[in-house]
């Protein structure tokens, strides 16, 4: 994490109205996690699915000795599940009530820092599916970025209803 | 909650244990002054922190205690058993309180005056309602210390209190002041009894209070390691040694992924100092589990209290002998055999021990054994509980098996005794003929098993009638690390708890092993006894890669036989790999949900697997069951599988709109003929597999046709049917039930859009209730209470049986009182009913004599004169509603009784 931030430039945006984000791609989307939530970002090597869970659980993986949860964010975000499988697909590791979690995302992109100026709450037309995973939308040079909500990625998923 | 009242609850309740246990020990030995000066420093340290911590009540109710202790030591009172009740009456206040600071931060309001009363009364020599003079005057001056600051206090007040300069107020009657008690300590090595400490000037005492506090340390940790308790140990949180172990099997688990490349790579350099690493590790593994492990002594403290007390409130002579104390196991297998063992030696004391009279006249020593024996083999700890008691009952139980429906008679009578004697293990089985405050409610020794069983023991018997019990409990050390079997089913693997498999069986290909078929289900055959089978893979829903079911079962297969609770079963998996020993790591929240897995592990090549659950696959096995015998109704119906949506039969009802119920509630889709129905009560009844059941109308629309086919919904609750008659079946559709526009009407919960349509969904339940009343009422269904008439005349007789039959009881109806207690005797029942208008007298023998112990008698009458005093109700024979109340009424009583 603390090698993630020293990308940025802390000089350039000293800010205290500014948010660092680790951007990802979900589908060609852009999304933005609050770097403060991040534990890891990692590739996946092996994963392990199980049987009988919800089908967001994309399996149970092995992170230097613990066991960590993995969260399909494509069907988390209602999308089409990935054809190719999971081999060396992008983890971003996040912590949920005491139990690891990482969400796999299509790529991993850099660290911004995001001015508040540039924050707007969620449209009105948004999809409501999305809605409740997006804190609000950033407005980028030439591309919208959405905050993702881990909290709300992961608050349902552990009611362990199978759907 | 503030750290140290934390810390000091963890403490006390330590110090409280061994409390308990001393003084079960000085009770029995009141001359062993120095048991009594270690309970008397313990309950003076609870007391001393309680009033440092400001909890009043605590310290005012140790401080009673300590006073009556205090007579005891000095000499001036003799502890009698009833004495020693109140003290430990009074530590069980003070678990008390504690147990609600423990969970509230604050002491509880309440009032012990009365306790305190008690203890102060006993402490001046007066017991109970006795009324002899106090005696003991106040003990003997106490030192009084003066210090610099407080010479100008008056060392007396007007009340003759005594001040006491190191607590810095006057002391309470009988209290001790801390000089006094420092000098006892001191003078406990020694085993004088403190007098000689008066004399002291006080100026060198202060001067040498340090080094006497050291001393004072020093004694300390000597009575401790009296006590038995090793004095080098630290507390550690639970929490830093459980991050530890987490640890150390993360470091294991990178040793072995170091080993492996290790052994990839020929004369690597790493080789040596590797295997330094593997044994420093193997090392540092095994002392790390040995933090987690606790004597099993530490849960058996309690014991030697609950003994007492049993054998006091029952009036009987029990000796407990521990044995083994020191065999450790893990400490979370500790706190969970705590309770069945408890629960196990109360049973021994309430039902296996006789009362002494019984014992010495079956030539037995007047006081009963019980010994618990606690020995390692074979990497599981064995637990064994003997008593030397009556032993158990064969035929009782045997009786009691046939009737409950267990077993059946002829295969009660050829089985072996021993099998017998593990009906005891049963749910709901209780031969004790009454309940008592400890045991005899039927819920014991099944929960015992079942406690035992979770975490992974087990638990047998050996009885002997007259001789007495032997129990023995197996548990594994530790649930940390299991044994487990791994296996591979459509090329993912699993592990399975060794501690359920049986045995490992190759099936199909060139094996002689055969998996036939029935319809669908798979057997084995195995030593001549068919075993239902169950794919891995089918189990847990795995969608298998390539189709070739077919094709699979000519290949060789294995078959994992399990037991799990009684049930014998197979699991088909493709491929075998090892055993290993494996770290359970818990499973996150969101996957929990996936009840087949009790956990997930991290095997030496750094992959995880999941551990599967041998309760659910048990479940899955009789599931699948329970469909096969359904399958008649529902096969073409196929099974709505976990996308949200529910099944629900579409049919016309009382119009042309269409009606539906969820499919799930419906046991039987019929169409029977109509001519078979009968009339009666008011009711159209049709005689359905054996029993009568109701049809009622889905809607006031439907006429039940009286000629030709009916179709029926047939619904079953407990055994009772109901047939629901509607016009026409429609249809059976597979959507999410999403009920639009709620209605209040009985017997509809709302309408749905259903294919399209607008679609009444009927509440069953409300139809259930017309039918049959009292459906949801499963206790009245299954359990019938027994009940006893006693009535000369056979015209009221006749009417009355049949009336109570109907009103859900078994009737026992007999012409006489002699043949009611032998009635009685034999079944127990819930109620007698007796009439005493021909013999009142001798219905009063009903009340008196022991065989109808513990059945309410109601006394029967077609007079309004009689009285019926003595009976537990009395009731006219005329008032039917009246009658049955009475009875409903009288029979909970003796259930409660």
């Amino acid at each position: 994490m603390s090698a993630l931030a020293q990308k940025t430039d802390p000089t350039v945006f000293h800010n205290s109205n500014s948010q660092e984000f680790v951007t990802v791609y979900v589908a060609d989307q852009l999304l933005g996690v609050e770097v403060k939530s991040i534990q890891d970002v990692f590739s996946l090597h092996d994963l392990t699915p199980v049987p009988g869970a919800r089908k967001e659980i994309a399996g149970v993986l092995n992170l230097r000795g613990r066991i960590v949860t993995a969260i399909d964010a494509r069907v988390r975000l209602g999308l089409e599940p990935r054809a190719e499988g999971y081999a060396n697909v992008m983890a971003v590791g996040v912590q949920y009530k005491g139990d690891d979690y990482c969400i796999l995302v299509d790529k991993v992109g850099e660290v911004l820092r995001l001015d508040d100026t540039s924050f707007e709450l969620n449209p009105l037309n948004m999809d409501p599916n999305w809605k409740i995973f997006s804190k609000g939308i950033y407005r980028l040079d030439g591309k919208l970025l959405m905050s993702l909500d881990i909290e709300a990625m992961l608050s349902t998923i552990d009611l362990g209803v199978s759907t | 909650m503030d750290e140290l009242l934390s810390e000091f609850i963890a403490e006390t309740n330590e110090f409280l244990e061994t409390v308990d246990t001393q003084l079960v020990q000085f009770e029995a030995d009141p001359n062993d002054s120095a048991t009594l000066n270690n309970i008397f420093r313990l309950v003076h340290t609870i007391k001393g922190t309680c009033g440092f911590l400001g909890l009043p009540r605590l310290q005012f109710v140790a401080h009673a205690g300590e006073t009556l202790l205090g007579k005891y030591r000095d000499g001036s009172l003799n502890a009698t058993p009833d004495s020693v009740q109140l003290v430990l009456e009074s530590i069980d206040r003070i678990k008390q309180i504690l147990g609600d600071i423990e969970s509230t931060g604050v002491e509880p309001e309440g009032d012990d005056s009365e306790l305190i009363g008690a203890l102060e009364r006993a402490a001046e020599g007066i017991l109970g309602e006795s009324t002899a003079t106090p005696a003991a005057p106040e003990p003997a001056p106490i030192v009084e210390v003066v210090s610099e600051t407080v010479e100008s206090v008056p060392l007396v007040d007007d009340k003759g209190q005594k001040w006491d300069a190191d607590l810095g107020r006057f002391l309470k009657p009988g209290e001790v002041s801390l000089a006094d008690l420092e000098a006892a300590f001191l003078s406990a090595e020694t085993e004088e009894i403190p007098a000689a400490v008066q004399e002291k000037p006080a100026e060198v005492e202060r001067r040498m209070a340090p080094e006497r506090r050291a001393a004072r340390d020093d004694e300390d940790d000597a009575g401790a390691k009296a006590g038995g308790v090793a004095a080098a140990a630290i507390r550690v949180n639970v929490d830093v040694l459980e991050s530890l172990m987490t640890m150390v099997s993360e470091l294991v688990l990178t040793r072995n992924q170091l080993m492996q490349m290790a052994r990839n790579s020929s004369n690597s350099e790493f080789k040596a100092p590797l295997q330094r690493l593997s044994s420093v590790t193997a090392e540092l593994q095994d002392s790390v589990m040995k933090t987690r492990m606790q004597p099993v002594g530490s849960a058996w403290k309690k014991l030697p209290r609950i003994v007492r007390d049993a054998a006091r409130d029952l009036g009987k002579k029990i000796d407990l002998v521990l044995e083994g104390e020191s065999t450790e196991l893990d400490r979370q297998v500790l706190e969970l055999i705590k309770d069945p063992l408890t629960h196990m030696i109360r049973n021994s004391c309430d039902h296996a021990i006789e009362v002494p009279e019984v014992r010495a006249a079956a030539g037995k020593d007047e006081t009963g054994t019980i010994r618990l024996k606690a020995y390692h083999e074979g990497g599981q700890i064995v637990i064994e509980l003997t008593d030397d008691g009556a032993g158990l009952n064969t035929a009782r139980i045997r009786d009691k098996a046939v009737k409950n429906g267990i077993v059946s008679e002829e295969q009660a009578w050829t089985m072996p005794d021993a099998q017998i004697h593990r009906f005891i293990f049963a749910p709901g089985f209780s031969t004790a003929a009454e309940v008592t405050s400890m045991s005899g409610r039927g819920v014991g020794m099944d929960v015992v098993k079942t406690n035992i069983q979770l975490i992974g023991g087990e638990v047998d018997l050996l009885s002997t009638e007259g001789k007495g019990t032997k129990f023995y409990i197996k548990i594994p050390l530790t649930l940390a690390i299991v044994s487990a079997l791994v296996v591979g089913a459509k090329g993912q693997r699993f592990a399975i708890p060794q501690l359920s498999v049986v045995e490992l069986v190759s099936a199909g290909g060139t094996s002689s092993h055969r998996v036939e078929t029935l319809n669908q289900a798979r057997v084995l055959r195995l030593r001549d006894r068919l075993l239902p089978l169950m794919d891995l893979a089918e189990a847990l829903g795995i969608q298998s890669k390539s189709q070739g079911d077919a094709l699979n079962r000519e290949c060789t297969q294995f078959v994992v036989v399990m037991q799990q609770a009684g049930l014998s079963f197979g699991i088909v998996v493709d491929e075998v790999f090892d055993t290993e020993e494996i770290v359970v790591k818990p499973l996150s929240s969101a996957v929990a949900g996936a009840k087949a897995f009790s956990g997930a592990t991290i095997l030496g090549d750094g992959s995880v697997i999941m551990i599967i659950d041998p309760a659910t696959i048990s479940r899955a096995v009789g599931q699948s069951e329970a469909i096969a015998e359904e399958s008649e109704s529902t096969s073409k119906i196929g099974h709505a599988k976990g996308n949200g949506n529910t099944s629900l039969i579409v049919f016309r009802a009382g119009g042309n709109e269409p009606k539906a119920v969820p499919l799930g509630v419906v046991t039987r889709l019929e169409d029977l003929d109509a001519a078979t129905f009968e009339q009666s009560d008011g009711r159209i009844l049709v005689q359905y597999r054996g029993a009568l059941m109701p049809i009622v109308p889905a809607d006031m629309g439907v006429e039940i046709k009286s000629y030709g086919s009916q179709a029926i919904l047939v619904f079953t609750h407990n055994q009772h049917a109901v047939g629901l008659a509607v016009d026409e079946i429609l249809d059976i559709v597979d959507e999410k039930l999403d009920i639009e526009m709620a209605t209040d009407r009985g017997g509809s919960l709302g309408v749905a859009v259903i294919k399209g349509k607008a679609t009444e969904i009927l509440d069953v339940g409300y139809h259930l209730t017309q039918a049959l009343g009292n459906w949801d009422e499963p206790t009245k269904q299954i359990k019938r209470k027994s009940i006893v008439l006693v009535e000369k005349n056979p015209f009221f007789r006749n009417l009355l049986s049949p009336l109570l039959s109907a009103a859900g009881y078994d009737v026992e109806a007999v012409d006489t009182v002699s043949a009611a207690l032998i009635c009685a005797e034999y079944s127990k029942p819930s109620a007698i009913l007796a009439d005493i208008d021909e013999d009142e007298n001798s219905a009063r023998r009903l009340l008196s004599d022991e065989r109808a112990q513990g059945a309410p008698v109601v006394a029967l009458s077609g007079s309004a004169e009689s009285d019926g005093e003595g009976f537990a109700a009395i009731v006219r024979k005329s008032d039917r509603y009246g009658l049955i109340s009475t009875v409903e009424y009288a029979t909970g009583k003796g259930m409660a009784a």
